[in-house]
Formats: structure tokens, sequence, C-alpha cells
């Protein structure tokens, strides 16, 4: 390994570092809504709305990011619908991820046990506060483990939008491999920044795991 | 719409012998996970602190390398560092490997660790063997509680196959692409149609593969 190729190609991991750390954090925070907005349409099986984002849903929980960017950044210009490569890499995994995310929080919604229900409506709470102060907060403790892991899980996917020419830290490293042919430096490089951009997220989620569980188990 | 172009000589079945190529390499890996996992996994209900120390930096490096990262270290990486020259099958065979059996002998260890020790006493106290405790008692509720999830894993394996193009397998995006550019003239939009099919594809091969795991799940929880 030569240390001065890796200080030269570490400039350009930096830049590659924050434009992937940007796309990613602004599509898992719509992935977030998205997932939230789907699982209470689905939870209150509002009519109509419900069959489409449960279609939605299993649409894009069944099928890889790579074809999906596929199809939305070669397939929809054809419709006349063309986007730029960073905002199709947010809407990829925002759709993703937003998936991802209302079946995390549908599955926590259904594991909250039905008692609540009528102990909140037994103390003379209305159908809004119920589900506001009792079933959400609940449901949504329960959904830590599945967030955490949808979140970790996004991150890596960002690795995909090398494809649709998003310079994102895949993409560098592919491009600096071609270019100069230094494979060891550009793929150690690589490994790092992923571990730098990931490793802290899942000790934090850990972290976070194991709080919202002893606050709601007591262990 | 660029449907048409689908319809054209075999372009279809080439699709699906592309598809067949993703599939292939994806149920290979997924047998190797269960076997090299359910090894792992038992060995990690051990209290070896060498072992325990070796998987848990294992594991925690496949959770967070992404997919890709690892396909590239293995295919372009060793060729460069080590001078091992593989095929691409080869090397996402041994990726994918890697991947699922990490993520099986974790599910394998939440199962072993999950199951009370009172289940093992008891039958002890029935007078049953060792074996048979294992045969008729612990493996059976080990099977219920991983099945459901070995089998998603099964559907995260085959959409996780599809990055195998990037290191140059000829799978069903790539027969799309060439499908794409042979094209060009004659059915300007078939980039349209195409990848709305691989898309389909994809979803008819990996969503009764999650109906089956989500209706054992629930059959087995009560």
């Amino acid at each position: 390994m030569d240390l001065d190729v890796l200080i030269s190609y570490f400039p350009k991991y930096v830049e590659a570092f924050f434009l992937t750390v940007r796309v990613g954090v602004i599509g898992i925070g719509i992935a977030f809504l998205m997932g939230i907005i789907s699982a209470f349409i689905v939870y209150f099986k509002v009519p109509i709305l419900s069959f489409i984002f449960s279609a939605y849903i299993e649409l894009f929980r069944n099928t890889p990011l790579l074809v999906q960017l596929f199809f939305i950044y070669f397939g929809l210009p054809k419709l006349g619908i063309s986007i730029s490569a960073e905002v199709c890499g947010v809407v990829g995994i925002g759709l993703l991820g937003g998936s991802y995310m209302a079946e995390g929080f549908r599955s926590g919604l259904s594991a909250v046990p039905g008692s609540q229900n009528e102990g909140a409506l037994a103390l003379g709470m209305t159908k809004s506060q119920m589900f506001f102060n009792v079933i959400f907060p609940e449901a949504f403790s329960l959904s830590v483990p599945a967030i955490v892991a949808n979140v970790i899980f996004l991150l890596k996917e960002t690795s995909v939008f090398s494809a649709i020419s998003l310079m994102d830290l895949m993409f560098t490293a592919k491009d600096l491999i071609g270019l100069y042919y230094n494979t060891t430096e550009a793929l150690f490089l690589l490994v790092v920044f992923y571990v730098v951009m990931i490793l802290p997220v899942s000790i934090v989620g850990n972290m976070v795991e194991k709080r919202v569980h002893y606050k709601m188990f007591g262990v | 719409m660029g449907f048409e172009v689908l319809l054209k000589g075999s372009n279809m079945s080439r699709l699906l012998v592309g598809l067949a190529v993703a599939l292939r390499i994806s149920m290979i890996s997924v047998a190797i996970s269960i076997v090299l996992g359910v090894i792992l996994g038992s060995l990690m209900t051990l209290k070896n602190p060498v072992i325990k120390v070796v998987s848990k930096i294992y594991l925690e490096f496949i959770r967070i390398m992404p997919q890709m990262v690892l396909l590239f270290l293995v295919f372009f990486g060793t060729t460069k560092a080590l001078g091992i020259n593989m095929s691409a099958d080869t090397a996402s065979i041994i990726v994918f490997s890697l991947w699922g059996t990490a993520e099986m002998s974790d599910l394998v260890r939440g199962a072993l660790s999950g199951i009370p020790k009172i289940q093992y006493e008891s039958s002890f106290s029935l007078g049953m063997t060792t074996a048979q405790t294992y045969i008729h008692v612990i493996i059976p509720q080990i099977i219920r509680r991983m099945l459901p999830l070995s089998i998603n894993l099964v559907t995260r394996m085959i959409k996780t196959t599809s990055l195998v193009m990037m290191i140059g397998i000829v799978e069903v995006l790539k027969v799309g692409q060439q499908i794409i550019e042979a094209n060009r003239k004659s059915s300007p939009n078939a980039a349209f149609g195409v990848y709305a099919t691989i898309f389909i594809l994809y979803f008819l091969v990996c969503w009764p593969i999650s109906i089956l795991s989500k209706y054992l799940e629930k059959k087995w929880e009560s």
C-alpha cells in the first residue's frame, strides 16, 4: 500500500463521503415520513388509499433497489419524467426505505396488545387521544429495533447509486481503480469510509435499542 | 411504451435466462449460508471467548459493509493483493455466502439462546437422552422460530444478487441493457418497457416467498 496514493485520493473520498451522507440522510428522512404515513393509512384501513399503499409496500419491498433505480433513472424519462441522478437516488432510497419502515411500524402497531385500547377507552380517552398518547408511543418504541436495522440497511444500499453515475463512495472507488489501477489503496479507503459512516450509526443504534428496551421492560 | 421489443425474437426468453443466472447464484449462496450459518450459530452459543470475539468482529464487519463493497473487495481486491484470479461467479457466491452465513448464524444464535433452560431440564427429568431432547424438543422449536426468518433471507438474497451485474456477470439487468442497446433505433422507448418488465419479474419471484414467510410466522406465532 502506497501512502502517497492514499493521501492523494483522500480529498476525493471526503467529497464523495459528504455526497453519500447527504443523499442518504435526505432519503432516509423521506423514507421515515413515507413509512409513518403508509403505516397509518394501512392501520386505519382508509378506503382505497390503504389498498394503494399496501400495493406500494409490497411492490418496493420485493424488488431490488438497483432495479428500481434503473426503472426510475432510465425508464421513466421515456415517459417524459426526467430527473437528475441525485434526485433519483433520494427518491429511490425514499421509496424503498418507506416500504421497509412502513413494515416496521406496522408490526410495531400490531404488537400493541388490545388491552391497551380497552384500558385507554375505559379511562375516558377519545379515539384520537388513545391513538396518539397510548398506542402510537408504544408501537413506536416496539419498532425501534426495526428502524435502526432499516437505517443501517438504507445507508448500505446507497452504494448502489454508483450504478446511475452518482459520484458516491462506491463510484469514486470504481473510477479511481479504472483510472490508475491502484486497487488496494482505493478499496482500503472505501472500506475505511464506510466504517466511518456506518459504525457510529450501528453503535448509537444499539444504545438506543437498549435504552428503549430498558424503559419498556426494566431489564 | 417499449414493451413490444420483448416480443421480438427471443428477447423475453433471454431476459428469463438472465433472471435464472441471478437466481442460481442466490440459491447456491443460500444453501451454503444455511449449512455454515447453523454451524457458526451453534458455536456462538458456546461460551468460548475466542469464538465470541471472532464471530462478533465478523458479524459487525458484514453488518456495516455494503454487499457491493464486499463484492469489489473479493473480486478486484483479492486479484490485486493476493494474485488470486477467480471468476465473477465464484466471487459473488463467496460474497453472498459470507453475508448469508453472518445473517443466518445470528438467527440460529437468537433461536437457540431464546429457548429457556427449563425445556432441557424437563426433558432430562422425563428420562430423555441428550439426543432425544434435541430431536424431539429443541430442534422442532428452533425450526419454528427460524424458518420464517430464513425464508425472508432467501428473498433478500435474491434481491441482493442483482448487484452481480456490477462485476460483469450477464444477468437479467445486463441482458435488459443489451436488448435496449440493440433496439435503440427501432424502439427508442425500450428502456421503459424492459426495466418495467424486470421490475415486475423480480416482484413475481420475491412476493410469493415473502407471503409464505409471513404465513408461517403467523401460523406458528400462537
